[in-house]
Protein backbone atom coordinates (compact mmCIF):
# COMPACT_ATOMS: atom_id res chain seq x y z
CA UNK A 1 0.00 0.00 0.00
CA UNK A 2 1.22 3.44 -0.77
CA UNK A 3 0.19 6.21 1.48
CA UNK A 4 -0.90 9.57 0.08
CA UNK A 5 2.46 11.11 0.95
CA UNK A 6 4.37 8.42 -0.84
CA UNK A 7 2.29 8.79 -3.97
CA UNK A 8 3.10 12.45 -4.05
CA UNK A 9 6.85 11.78 -4.01
CA UNK A 10 6.49 9.36 -6.89
CA UNK A 11 4.46 11.91 -8.83
CA UNK A 12 6.98 14.58 -8.17
CA UNK A 13 9.82 12.30 -9.17
CA UNK A 14 8.03 11.38 -12.38
CA UNK A 15 7.40 15.00 -13.15
CA UNK A 16 11.02 15.82 -12.52
CA UNK A 17 12.14 12.96 -14.76
CA UNK A 18 9.75 14.11 -17.46
CA UNK A 19 11.02 17.66 -17.17
CA UNK A 20 14.65 16.58 -17.34
CA UNK A 21 13.85 14.44 -20.37
CA UNK A 22 12.13 17.32 -22.12
CA UNK A 23 14.91 19.79 -21.35
CA UNK A 24 17.58 17.36 -22.47
CA UNK A 25 15.63 16.58 -25.62
CA UNK A 26 15.22 20.25 -26.43
CA UNK A 27 18.91 20.82 -25.72
CA UNK A 28 19.90 17.95 -27.96
CA UNK A 29 17.68 19.30 -30.70
CA UNK A 30 19.15 22.79 -30.25
CA UNK A 31 22.67 21.40 -30.60
CA UNK A 32 21.68 19.58 -33.77
CA UNK A 33 20.27 22.79 -35.21
CA UNK A 34 23.42 24.63 -34.16
CA UNK A 35 25.59 22.15 -36.03
CA UNK A 36 23.41 22.54 -39.10
CA UNK A 37 23.72 26.29 -38.72
CA UNK A 38 27.51 26.12 -38.70
CA UNK A 39 27.41 23.94 -41.76
CA UNK A 40 25.13 26.46 -43.47
CA UNK A 41 27.65 29.23 -42.85
CA UNK A 42 30.06 27.78 -45.39
CA UNK A 43 29.18 29.35 -48.68
CA UNK A 44 30.39 28.24 -52.09
CA UNK A 45 32.84 30.75 -53.62
CA UNK A 46 30.64 31.36 -56.67
CA UNK A 47 27.51 32.03 -54.58
CA UNK A 48 27.58 35.79 -54.11
CA UNK A 49 25.30 37.77 -51.83
CA UNK A 50 23.24 40.76 -53.06
CA UNK A 51 24.59 44.30 -52.56
CA UNK A 52 24.68 45.48 -48.97
CA UNK A 53 24.53 41.99 -47.47
CA UNK A 54 25.82 41.88 -43.90
CA UNK A 55 28.83 39.69 -43.11
CA UNK A 56 27.79 36.07 -43.59
CA UNK A 57 27.19 35.13 -39.94
CA UNK A 58 25.19 38.32 -39.32
CA UNK A 59 23.35 37.84 -42.59
CA UNK A 60 22.17 34.40 -41.47
CA UNK A 61 20.87 35.95 -38.25
CA UNK A 62 18.95 38.56 -40.18
CA UNK A 63 17.63 37.28 -43.51
CA UNK A 64 14.10 35.89 -43.23
CA UNK A 65 14.45 34.12 -46.61
CA UNK A 66 11.41 36.01 -47.88
CA UNK A 67 12.62 36.58 -51.42
CA UNK A 68 11.50 40.21 -51.62
CA UNK A 69 14.96 41.23 -52.85
CA UNK A 70 14.70 38.56 -55.54
CA UNK A 71 11.33 39.88 -56.67
CA UNK A 72 12.47 43.48 -56.89
CA UNK A 73 15.64 42.82 -58.85
CA UNK A 74 14.75 44.00 -62.36
CA UNK A 75 17.45 41.85 -63.97
CA UNK A 76 16.49 38.52 -62.38
CA UNK A 77 20.00 38.40 -61.03
CA UNK A 78 19.06 37.06 -57.62
CA UNK A 79 17.57 33.74 -56.67
CA UNK A 80 16.88 31.90 -53.42
CA UNK A 81 19.28 29.10 -52.59
CA UNK A 82 17.93 25.62 -53.15
CA UNK A 83 19.50 22.35 -52.21
CA UNK A 84 23.05 22.11 -53.53
CA UNK A 85 23.55 25.85 -54.07
CA UNK A 86 26.25 26.02 -51.44
CA UNK A 87 24.43 28.57 -49.29
CA UNK A 88 21.92 28.38 -46.45
CA UNK A 89 18.58 27.16 -47.81
CA UNK A 90 16.31 29.94 -49.01
CA UNK A 91 18.86 32.76 -48.74
CA UNK A 92 19.34 35.07 -51.75
CA UNK A 93 22.41 34.77 -53.94
CA UNK A 94 23.63 35.19 -57.49
CA UNK A 95 26.16 33.49 -59.70
CA UNK A 96 28.17 36.08 -61.61
CA UNK A 97 28.89 33.85 -64.59
CA UNK A 98 25.15 33.18 -64.99
CA UNK A 99 23.58 36.59 -64.33
CA UNK A 100 25.73 39.37 -62.87
CA UNK A 101 24.46 42.32 -60.85
CA UNK A 102 23.74 45.35 -63.03
CA UNK A 103 24.48 47.78 -60.21
CA UNK A 104 21.12 49.58 -60.27
CA UNK A 105 21.45 53.16 -59.10
CA UNK A 106 18.42 52.92 -56.81
CA UNK A 107 19.47 49.46 -55.51
CA UNK A 108 15.90 48.06 -55.42
CA UNK A 109 16.99 44.80 -53.77
CA UNK A 110 18.28 46.65 -50.72
CA UNK A 111 15.23 48.89 -50.57
CA UNK A 112 12.96 45.82 -50.67
CA UNK A 113 14.67 44.01 -47.80
CA UNK A 114 12.38 44.25 -44.75
CA UNK A 115 14.84 42.84 -42.22
CA UNK A 116 17.99 44.82 -42.92
CA UNK A 117 19.91 41.69 -43.93
CA UNK A 118 20.75 43.93 -46.86
CA UNK A 119 22.02 47.01 -45.09
CA UNK A 120 19.86 50.05 -45.86
CA UNK A 121 22.82 52.33 -45.22
CA UNK A 122 24.10 51.30 -48.65
CA UNK A 123 22.75 54.05 -50.87
CA UNK A 124 25.58 54.36 -53.38
CA UNK A 125 25.88 51.15 -55.38
CA UNK A 126 29.53 51.96 -56.08
CA UNK A 127 30.20 51.27 -52.41
CA UNK A 128 28.81 47.73 -52.66
CA UNK A 129 31.13 44.85 -51.84
CA UNK A 130 29.50 41.71 -53.21
CA UNK A 131 32.94 40.25 -53.75
CA UNK A 132 36.20 41.14 -55.48
CA UNK A 133 37.15 40.20 -58.99
CA UNK A 134 40.43 38.29 -59.23
CA UNK A 135 42.21 37.35 -62.42
CA UNK A 136 42.84 33.78 -61.39
CA UNK A 137 43.46 32.30 -64.83
CA UNK A 138 46.79 33.95 -65.55
CA UNK A 139 47.83 31.11 -67.82
CA UNK A 140 44.74 31.37 -70.01
CA UNK A 141 43.71 35.04 -70.01
CA UNK A 142 44.22 36.28 -73.56
CA UNK A 143 45.75 39.56 -72.42
CA UNK A 144 48.24 37.65 -70.31
CA UNK A 145 49.14 35.67 -73.42
CA UNK A 146 49.95 38.96 -75.12
CA UNK A 147 46.77 39.37 -77.19
CA UNK A 148 44.33 42.26 -76.92
CA UNK A 149 41.03 40.95 -75.57
CA UNK A 150 40.27 43.61 -72.95
CA UNK A 151 36.65 42.46 -72.69
CA UNK A 152 36.52 42.32 -68.89
CA UNK A 153 38.01 45.79 -68.74
CA UNK A 154 35.58 47.21 -71.27
CA UNK A 155 32.43 45.89 -69.59
CA UNK A 156 33.30 47.03 -66.10
CA UNK A 157 30.79 49.65 -64.91
CA UNK A 158 33.72 51.24 -63.08
CA UNK A 159 36.18 51.07 -65.96
CA UNK A 160 39.56 52.61 -65.18
CA UNK A 161 38.67 52.69 -61.51
CA UNK A 162 37.89 49.11 -60.49
CA UNK A 163 39.85 47.60 -63.33
CA UNK A 164 42.73 49.04 -65.34
CA UNK A 165 45.07 47.72 -68.00
CA UNK A 166 48.65 47.76 -66.74
CA UNK A 167 51.38 47.60 -69.35
CA UNK A 168 54.20 45.19 -68.99
CA UNK A 169 56.88 43.70 -71.18
CA UNK A 170 56.07 40.66 -73.27
CA UNK A 171 59.00 38.39 -72.51
CA UNK A 172 57.92 35.81 -75.09
CA UNK A 173 58.19 38.04 -78.13
CA UNK A 174 60.73 40.31 -76.58
CA UNK A 175 59.35 43.37 -78.33
CA UNK A 176 55.64 43.69 -77.54
CA UNK A 177 53.67 44.88 -74.61
CA UNK A 178 51.10 42.99 -72.57
CA UNK A 179 48.10 44.79 -71.13
CA UNK A 180 47.31 43.10 -67.87
CA UNK A 181 43.74 43.55 -66.54
CA UNK A 182 44.29 44.64 -62.97
CA UNK A 183 41.51 44.85 -60.40
CA UNK A 184 41.64 47.44 -57.64
CA UNK A 185 39.96 45.98 -54.62
CA UNK A 186 39.06 49.32 -53.07
CA UNK A 187 36.88 50.16 -56.07
CA UNK A 188 35.62 46.78 -57.35
CA UNK A 189 32.03 46.13 -56.23
CA UNK A 190 32.02 42.46 -57.17
CA UNK A 191 29.17 42.94 -59.62
CA UNK A 192 30.50 40.12 -61.75
CA UNK A 193 30.05 41.80 -65.14
CA UNK A 194 33.68 41.00 -65.96
CA UNK A 195 33.33 37.33 -65.03
CA UNK A 196 30.14 37.08 -67.04
CA UNK A 197 31.78 38.66 -70.08
CA UNK A 198 35.13 36.86 -70.06
CA UNK A 199 35.45 35.30 -73.49
CA UNK A 200 37.11 32.10 -72.31
CA UNK A 201 35.24 28.86 -71.90
CA UNK A 202 35.91 29.05 -68.19
CA UNK A 203 36.28 32.64 -67.02
CA UNK A 204 39.83 33.69 -66.24
CA UNK A 205 38.56 36.52 -64.08
CA UNK A 206 36.29 35.48 -61.23
CA UNK A 207 34.50 37.32 -58.47
CA UNK A 208 35.26 35.78 -55.12
CA UNK A 209 33.91 36.65 -51.68
CA UNK A 210 36.23 39.29 -50.25
CA UNK A 211 37.61 37.03 -47.54
CA UNK A 212 38.81 34.62 -50.22
CA UNK A 213 40.00 37.25 -52.65
CA UNK A 214 42.14 39.38 -50.39
CA UNK A 215 45.20 38.71 -48.30
CA UNK A 216 45.54 40.37 -44.92
CA UNK A 217 48.68 41.48 -43.16
CA UNK A 218 49.20 40.32 -39.59
CA UNK A 219 47.80 42.87 -37.15
CA UNK A 220 51.29 43.52 -35.73
CA UNK A 221 52.83 44.13 -39.13
CA UNK A 222 54.29 47.57 -39.81
CA UNK A 223 55.53 48.72 -43.17
CA UNK A 224 58.83 50.46 -42.46
CA UNK A 225 58.51 53.08 -45.18
CA UNK A 226 55.01 54.08 -44.14
CA UNK A 227 55.98 54.38 -40.49
CA UNK A 228 58.90 56.50 -41.53
CA UNK A 229 56.68 58.74 -43.64
CA UNK A 230 54.21 59.19 -40.78
CA UNK A 231 57.04 59.96 -38.39
CA UNK A 232 58.77 62.33 -40.77
CA UNK A 233 62.17 60.68 -40.31
CA UNK A 234 63.70 57.33 -39.61
CA UNK A 235 62.49 55.81 -36.35
CA UNK A 236 65.88 54.37 -35.64
CA UNK A 237 68.55 57.02 -35.15
CA UNK A 238 72.30 56.63 -35.05
CA UNK A 239 72.39 53.23 -36.60
CA UNK A 240 75.70 52.30 -38.12
CA UNK A 241 75.27 52.53 -41.85
CA UNK A 242 77.33 49.66 -43.11
CA UNK A 243 78.54 49.94 -46.69
CA UNK A 244 76.20 48.10 -49.07
CA UNK A 245 77.60 45.63 -51.49
CA UNK A 246 77.15 46.62 -55.11
CA UNK A 247 77.13 44.54 -58.25
CA UNK A 248 80.27 45.90 -59.92
CA UNK A 249 83.57 44.21 -59.28
CA UNK A 250 82.55 42.72 -55.97
CA UNK A 251 84.08 45.45 -53.86
CA UNK A 252 81.93 47.22 -51.38
CA UNK A 253 80.67 50.62 -52.56
CA UNK A 254 79.60 53.19 -50.01
CA UNK A 255 76.38 54.96 -50.90
CA UNK A 256 76.22 57.41 -48.03
CA UNK A 257 76.35 60.42 -50.33
CA UNK A 258 73.88 59.26 -52.98
CA UNK A 259 70.80 61.34 -53.62
CA UNK A 260 67.47 60.03 -52.32
CA UNK A 261 63.90 60.61 -53.49
CA UNK A 262 60.90 61.69 -51.41
CA UNK A 263 60.13 58.11 -50.40
CA UNK A 264 63.63 57.57 -49.13
CA UNK A 265 64.77 55.37 -52.01
CA UNK A 266 67.90 56.07 -54.01
CA UNK A 267 67.17 58.18 -57.03
CA UNK A 268 69.53 56.31 -59.23
CA UNK A 269 71.07 52.96 -58.77
CA UNK A 270 74.57 52.86 -60.19
CA UNK A 271 76.51 49.88 -59.05
CA UNK B 1 -23.99 13.87 -40.90
CA UNK B 2 -26.28 16.67 -42.03
CA UNK B 3 -25.82 18.42 -45.33
CA UNK B 4 -24.88 21.63 -43.57
CA UNK B 5 -21.95 19.80 -42.00
CA UNK B 6 -19.38 21.09 -44.45
CA UNK B 7 -19.74 24.84 -44.28
CA UNK B 8 -16.62 25.70 -42.32
CA UNK B 9 -14.54 23.00 -43.90
CA UNK B 10 -15.35 24.35 -47.35
CA UNK B 11 -14.72 27.91 -46.21
CA UNK B 12 -11.37 26.82 -44.81
CA UNK B 13 -10.28 25.06 -47.98
CA UNK B 14 -11.29 28.12 -49.97
CA UNK B 15 -9.24 30.27 -47.65
CA UNK B 16 -6.19 28.01 -48.02
CA UNK B 17 -6.59 28.06 -51.80
CA UNK B 18 -7.05 31.83 -51.69
CA UNK B 19 -3.75 32.37 -49.88
CA UNK B 20 -1.89 30.06 -52.25
CA UNK B 21 -3.45 31.85 -55.22
CA UNK B 22 -2.60 35.23 -53.74
CA UNK B 23 1.08 34.38 -53.51
CA UNK B 24 1.14 32.64 -56.88
CA UNK B 25 -0.76 35.30 -58.84
CA UNK B 26 2.43 37.37 -59.11
CA UNK B 27 4.89 34.76 -60.33
CA UNK B 28 2.37 32.90 -62.50
CA UNK B 29 0.11 35.62 -63.86
CA UNK B 30 2.04 38.82 -63.21
CA UNK B 31 -0.61 40.06 -60.78
CA UNK B 32 1.59 41.37 -58.03
CA UNK B 33 -0.90 41.79 -55.22
CA UNK B 34 1.50 40.13 -52.80
CA UNK B 35 5.26 39.83 -53.07
CA UNK B 36 7.45 37.58 -50.99
CA UNK B 37 6.48 34.57 -48.90
CA UNK B 38 4.87 33.88 -45.55
CA UNK B 39 8.25 34.68 -43.99
CA UNK B 40 7.93 38.33 -45.03
CA UNK B 41 5.66 39.78 -47.63
CA UNK B 42 4.51 43.06 -49.04
CA UNK B 43 0.87 43.47 -50.08
CA UNK B 44 -0.05 46.07 -52.69
CA UNK B 45 3.23 47.77 -52.04
CA UNK B 46 2.07 49.12 -48.68
CA UNK B 47 1.24 46.40 -46.17
CA UNK B 48 4.33 44.67 -44.79
CA UNK B 49 3.88 41.38 -42.94
CA UNK B 50 6.53 39.30 -41.21
CA UNK B 51 6.23 35.99 -39.45
CA UNK B 52 6.58 36.71 -35.72
CA UNK B 53 8.46 33.47 -35.00
CA UNK B 54 11.08 34.34 -37.60
CA UNK B 55 11.41 37.82 -36.14
CA UNK B 56 11.79 36.36 -32.66
CA UNK B 57 14.56 34.06 -33.84
CA UNK B 58 16.27 37.03 -35.43
CA UNK B 59 16.07 39.06 -32.23
CA UNK B 60 17.44 36.14 -30.23
CA UNK B 61 20.25 35.84 -32.77
CA UNK B 62 21.03 39.47 -31.86
CA UNK B 63 20.04 41.12 -35.10
CA UNK B 64 17.98 44.27 -34.70
CA UNK B 65 15.73 44.29 -37.78
CA UNK B 66 14.56 47.22 -39.89
CA UNK B 67 11.32 48.84 -38.77
CA UNK B 68 9.50 47.20 -41.69
CA UNK B 69 9.97 43.72 -40.26
CA UNK B 70 9.12 44.86 -36.73
CA UNK B 71 5.95 46.53 -37.93
CA UNK B 72 5.09 43.53 -40.11
CA UNK B 73 5.37 41.11 -37.20
CA UNK B 74 3.33 43.41 -34.96
CA UNK B 75 0.54 43.50 -37.54
CA UNK B 76 0.56 39.71 -37.82
CA UNK B 77 0.44 39.24 -34.05
CA UNK B 78 -2.40 41.76 -33.77
CA UNK B 79 -4.31 40.03 -36.56
CA UNK B 80 -4.08 36.62 -34.96
CA UNK B 81 -4.93 38.05 -31.57
CA UNK B 82 -8.22 38.91 -33.23
CA UNK B 83 -9.01 35.82 -35.28
CA UNK B 84 -7.36 33.16 -33.12
CA UNK B 85 -3.65 32.29 -33.00
CA UNK B 86 -3.80 28.95 -34.67
CA UNK B 87 -6.25 30.22 -37.25
CA UNK B 88 -2.92 30.50 -39.07
CA UNK B 89 -2.65 26.72 -38.96
CA UNK B 90 -6.08 25.88 -40.27
CA UNK B 91 -6.80 28.81 -42.58
CA UNK B 92 -3.45 29.89 -44.00
CA UNK B 93 -0.59 27.41 -43.55
CA UNK B 94 0.31 25.55 -46.77
CA UNK B 95 1.13 22.37 -44.85
CA UNK B 96 -2.32 22.01 -43.33
CA UNK B 97 -3.94 20.59 -46.48
CA UNK B 98 -1.03 18.13 -46.62
CA UNK B 99 -1.47 16.89 -43.06
CA UNK B 100 -5.27 16.92 -43.39
CA UNK B 101 -4.95 14.77 -46.50
CA UNK B 102 -2.65 12.39 -44.65
CA UNK B 103 -5.13 12.20 -41.81
CA UNK B 104 -8.02 11.58 -44.18
CA UNK B 105 -6.14 8.76 -45.90
CA UNK B 106 -5.11 7.34 -42.56
CA UNK B 107 -8.76 7.11 -41.50
CA UNK B 108 -9.78 5.68 -44.87
CA UNK B 109 -7.14 3.00 -44.64
CA UNK B 110 -8.05 2.31 -41.05
CA UNK B 111 -4.50 2.80 -39.83
CA UNK B 112 -4.83 2.82 -36.09
CA UNK B 113 -1.36 2.12 -34.79
CA UNK B 114 1.32 4.70 -34.57
CA UNK B 115 3.70 6.22 -32.11
CA UNK B 116 2.22 8.32 -29.34
CA UNK B 117 3.79 11.72 -28.97
CA UNK B 118 2.94 14.20 -26.28
CA UNK B 119 1.26 17.27 -27.80
CA UNK B 120 3.44 19.30 -25.45
CA UNK B 121 6.50 18.19 -27.37
CA UNK B 122 6.02 21.05 -29.85
CA UNK B 123 6.62 23.51 -27.06
CA UNK B 124 9.96 21.85 -26.41
CA UNK B 125 10.77 21.86 -30.11
CA UNK B 126 9.98 25.58 -30.03
CA UNK B 127 12.16 26.05 -26.96
CA UNK B 128 15.00 24.14 -28.61
CA UNK B 129 14.75 26.17 -31.81
CA UNK B 130 14.76 29.46 -29.91
CA UNK B 131 17.64 28.34 -27.71
CA UNK B 132 19.63 27.37 -30.80
CA UNK B 133 18.93 30.77 -32.37
CA UNK B 134 20.22 32.50 -29.26
CA UNK B 135 23.22 30.21 -28.72
CA UNK B 136 24.41 30.04 -32.30
CA UNK B 137 23.32 33.47 -33.49
CA UNK B 138 21.40 32.22 -36.50
CA UNK B 139 17.76 31.72 -37.57
CA UNK B 140 18.02 28.13 -36.37
CA UNK B 141 14.51 26.93 -37.10
CA UNK B 142 14.61 28.40 -40.60
CA UNK B 143 17.33 25.92 -41.50
CA UNK B 144 14.73 23.15 -41.40
CA UNK B 145 11.28 24.76 -41.08
CA UNK B 146 8.97 22.63 -43.26
CA UNK B 147 6.32 25.37 -43.29
CA UNK B 148 8.49 28.08 -44.84
CA UNK B 149 10.40 25.58 -46.98
CA UNK B 150 7.13 24.35 -48.47
CA UNK B 151 5.79 27.83 -49.00
CA UNK B 152 9.01 28.90 -50.67
CA UNK B 153 8.88 25.81 -52.86
CA UNK B 154 5.36 26.83 -53.83
CA UNK B 155 6.14 30.45 -54.64
CA UNK B 156 9.71 30.25 -55.94
CA UNK B 157 9.84 26.70 -57.25
CA UNK B 158 11.01 23.90 -55.03
CA UNK B 159 12.68 21.00 -56.81
CA UNK B 160 14.05 18.73 -54.14
CA UNK B 161 12.53 20.84 -51.39
CA UNK B 162 9.15 19.26 -52.04
CA UNK B 163 10.50 16.15 -50.34
CA UNK B 164 10.00 17.99 -47.06
CA UNK B 165 6.23 18.20 -47.60
CA UNK B 166 6.17 14.59 -48.80
CA UNK B 167 8.07 13.59 -45.66
CA UNK B 168 5.51 15.33 -43.45
CA UNK B 169 2.69 13.57 -45.33
CA UNK B 170 4.29 10.16 -44.84
CA UNK B 171 5.00 10.91 -41.19
CA UNK B 172 1.38 11.82 -40.52
CA UNK B 173 0.06 8.92 -42.56
CA UNK B 174 2.22 6.09 -41.35
CA UNK B 175 3.95 7.12 -38.16
CA UNK B 176 1.85 9.33 -35.92
CA UNK B 177 -1.78 10.39 -36.01
CA UNK B 178 -1.88 14.15 -36.64
CA UNK B 179 1.82 13.90 -35.83
CA UNK B 180 3.14 17.12 -37.32
CA UNK B 181 0.53 19.84 -36.76
CA UNK B 182 -0.83 18.34 -33.58
CA UNK B 183 2.37 17.39 -31.81
CA UNK B 184 5.63 18.65 -33.29
CA UNK B 185 5.30 21.86 -35.25
CA UNK B 186 6.82 24.78 -33.30
CA UNK B 187 5.24 27.28 -35.68
CA UNK B 188 1.84 26.01 -34.57
CA UNK B 189 3.06 26.08 -30.99
CA UNK B 190 4.05 29.72 -31.34
CA UNK B 191 0.72 30.70 -32.87
CA UNK B 192 -0.91 28.64 -30.12
CA UNK B 193 0.75 30.91 -27.58
CA UNK B 194 -0.76 33.91 -29.36
CA UNK B 195 -4.06 32.03 -29.33
CA UNK B 196 -4.02 31.91 -25.54
CA UNK B 197 -5.16 35.49 -25.62
CA UNK B 198 -7.01 35.73 -28.90
CA UNK B 199 -10.48 37.17 -29.20
CA UNK B 200 -12.34 34.91 -31.63
CA UNK B 201 -12.90 31.48 -30.12
CA UNK B 202 -15.19 28.52 -30.55
CA UNK B 203 -17.75 28.18 -27.82
CA UNK B 204 -19.87 25.20 -26.83
CA UNK B 205 -22.77 27.60 -26.41
CA UNK B 206 -25.38 24.89 -26.34
CA UNK B 207 -23.39 22.34 -24.41
CA UNK B 208 -26.48 21.26 -22.51
CA UNK B 209 -27.79 19.78 -25.74
CA UNK B 210 -24.73 17.56 -26.19
CA UNK B 211 -25.79 13.92 -26.38
CA UNK B 212 -22.27 12.48 -26.25
CA UNK B 213 -22.21 11.30 -29.85
CA UNK B 214 -18.46 12.08 -29.90
CA UNK B 215 -18.55 13.35 -33.48
CA UNK B 216 -16.65 16.48 -32.53
CA UNK B 217 -13.93 14.43 -30.82
CA UNK B 218 -13.59 12.40 -33.99
CA UNK B 219 -12.98 15.38 -36.26
CA UNK B 220 -11.13 17.76 -33.96
CA UNK B 221 -7.40 17.88 -34.65
CA UNK B 222 -6.82 18.73 -30.98
CA UNK B 223 -9.60 16.78 -29.21
CA UNK B 224 -8.22 17.56 -25.73
CA UNK B 225 -9.33 21.15 -26.04
CA UNK B 226 -13.00 20.21 -26.27
CA UNK B 227 -13.40 18.60 -22.86
CA UNK B 228 -13.27 21.55 -20.46
CA UNK B 229 -15.72 23.62 -22.48
CA UNK B 230 -18.04 20.81 -23.42
CA UNK B 231 -18.05 18.80 -20.23
CA UNK B 232 -16.53 21.02 -17.60
CA UNK B 233 -19.57 22.93 -16.47
CA UNK B 234 -19.66 21.11 -13.13
CA UNK B 235 -16.01 22.02 -12.57
CA UNK B 236 -16.74 25.66 -13.30
CA UNK B 237 -15.39 25.86 -16.87
CA UNK B 238 -17.18 28.29 -19.16
CA UNK B 239 -18.43 27.22 -22.57
CA UNK B 240 -15.65 28.98 -24.51
CA UNK B 241 -12.76 26.81 -25.72
CA UNK B 242 -9.88 28.80 -24.29
CA UNK B 243 -6.99 26.49 -25.13
CA UNK B 244 -4.57 28.09 -27.55
CA UNK B 245 -4.27 24.72 -29.26
CA UNK B 246 -7.75 25.03 -30.80
CA UNK B 247 -7.16 25.98 -34.42
CA UNK B 248 -10.52 27.74 -34.95
CA UNK B 249 -11.08 25.33 -37.81
CA UNK B 250 -14.78 25.19 -37.09
CA UNK B 251 -15.01 21.52 -37.89
CA UNK B 252 -16.76 20.80 -34.59
CA UNK B 253 -19.38 23.41 -35.51
CA UNK B 254 -19.91 21.59 -38.80
CA UNK B 255 -20.36 18.10 -37.48
CA UNK B 256 -22.29 18.51 -34.26
CA UNK B 257 -25.85 17.22 -34.87
CA UNK B 258 -27.04 19.16 -31.85
CA UNK B 259 -25.55 22.48 -33.00
CA UNK B 260 -23.64 22.80 -29.79
CA UNK B 261 -20.76 24.91 -31.12
CA UNK B 262 -20.42 28.32 -32.64
CA UNK B 263 -17.85 31.09 -32.99
CA UNK B 264 -17.90 33.58 -30.14
CA UNK B 265 -15.76 36.14 -28.39
CA UNK B 266 -13.57 34.76 -25.66
CA UNK B 267 -15.30 37.10 -23.22
CA UNK B 268 -18.74 35.85 -24.16
CA UNK B 269 -19.59 33.65 -21.21
CA UNK B 270 -23.23 33.27 -22.24
CA UNK B 271 -24.74 29.92 -22.76
CA UNK B 272 -27.96 28.92 -24.41
CA UNK B 273 -29.93 26.53 -22.31
CA UNK B 274 -32.14 24.07 -24.04
CA UNK B 275 -35.16 25.58 -22.40
CA UNK B 276 -34.50 28.94 -24.04
CA UNK B 277 -33.98 27.48 -27.45
CA UNK B 278 -36.70 24.93 -27.65
CA UNK B 279 -39.52 26.00 -25.38
CA UNK B 280 -41.50 22.83 -25.69
CA UNK B 281 -38.63 20.73 -24.40
CA UNK B 282 -38.41 22.13 -20.86
CA UNK B 283 -38.41 19.06 -18.67
S1 LIG C 1 21.68 46.12 -57.69
FE1 LIG C 1 20.11 45.75 -59.20
S2 LIG C 1 20.91 44.10 -60.50
FE2 LIG C 1 22.14 44.15 -58.65
S3 LIG C 1 21.13 42.61 -57.37
FE3 LIG C 1 20.30 44.61 -56.80
S4 LIG C 1 18.47 44.80 -58.00
FE4 LIG C 1 19.67 43.16 -58.93
S1 LIG D 1 14.73 40.73 -48.87
FE1 LIG D 1 16.18 40.65 -47.16
S2 LIG D 1 15.24 39.21 -45.73
FE2 LIG D 1 14.24 38.90 -47.71
S3 LIG D 1 15.41 37.26 -48.70
FE3 LIG D 1 16.28 39.22 -49.40
S4 LIG D 1 17.96 39.58 -47.97
FE4 LIG D 1 16.66 38.05 -47.02
S1 LIG E 1 33.40 42.73 -60.56
FE1 LIG E 1 34.50 43.14 -62.46
S2 LIG E 1 33.10 44.37 -63.63
FE2 LIG E 1 32.35 44.45 -61.52
S3 LIG E 1 33.31 46.25 -60.60
FE3 LIG E 1 34.68 44.52 -60.19
S4 LIG E 1 36.13 44.55 -61.87
FE4 LIG E 1 34.40 45.79 -62.52
S1 LIG F 1 37.88 38.89 -70.71
FE1 LIG F 1 38.91 37.11 -69.91
S2 LIG F 1 40.44 36.61 -71.45
FE2 LIG F 1 39.75 38.66 -71.90
S3 LIG F 1 41.22 39.96 -70.87
FE3 LIG F 1 39.52 39.66 -69.44
S4 LIG F 1 40.12 37.88 -68.20
FE4 LIG F 1 41.45 37.94 -70.00
S1 LIG G 1 -12.30 22.58 -31.07
FE1 LIG G 1 -13.42 22.75 -32.98
S2 LIG G 1 -12.52 24.58 -33.93
FE2 LIG G 1 -11.11 23.98 -32.31
S3 LIG G 1 -9.65 22.66 -33.35
FE3 LIG G 1 -11.25 21.31 -32.54
S4 LIG G 1 -12.67 21.05 -34.24
FE4 LIG G 1 -11.37 22.83 -34.73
Amino acid sequence: MTGPGEKKTVDRREMLAGGVRAVCGAGFFALGLGMLGRQAETRAAQSLRPPGALAEADFLAACSRCGLCVRDCPWDTLRLAGIGDGAALGTPLFTARAVPCEMCQDIPCVVACPTGALDHRLTDIKQAKMGIAVLVGQETCLNFLGLRCDVCYRVCPLIDEAITLERSHNERTGKHARFIPTVHSDKCTGCGKCEKACVLEEAAIKVLPAELALGRLGGHYRLGWEEKRKHGESLLKDIIDLPDRGYGDGTATPYGGAERGANGAFKEFKP
Amino acid sequence: MRAAGWKWLIARRLSQAFFVALFLAGPLAGLWVVEGTLASSLTLGVLPLTDPLILLQSLLARHWPEATALLGAAIVVAGYLLVGGRAYCSWVCPLNPVTDAAHWLREKLGLREGVTISPRLRLWVLAGALAASALFGTLAWELVNPVTITHRALVFGGGLMWTVAVGIFVFDLAIARRGWCGHLCPVGAAYGLIGKGSLLRVSAVRREACDDCMDCYAVCPEPRVLTPALRGKAKGFGPVILSGDCTNCGRCIDVCPQDVFGFASRFDKREQTIGQQQGEYVP
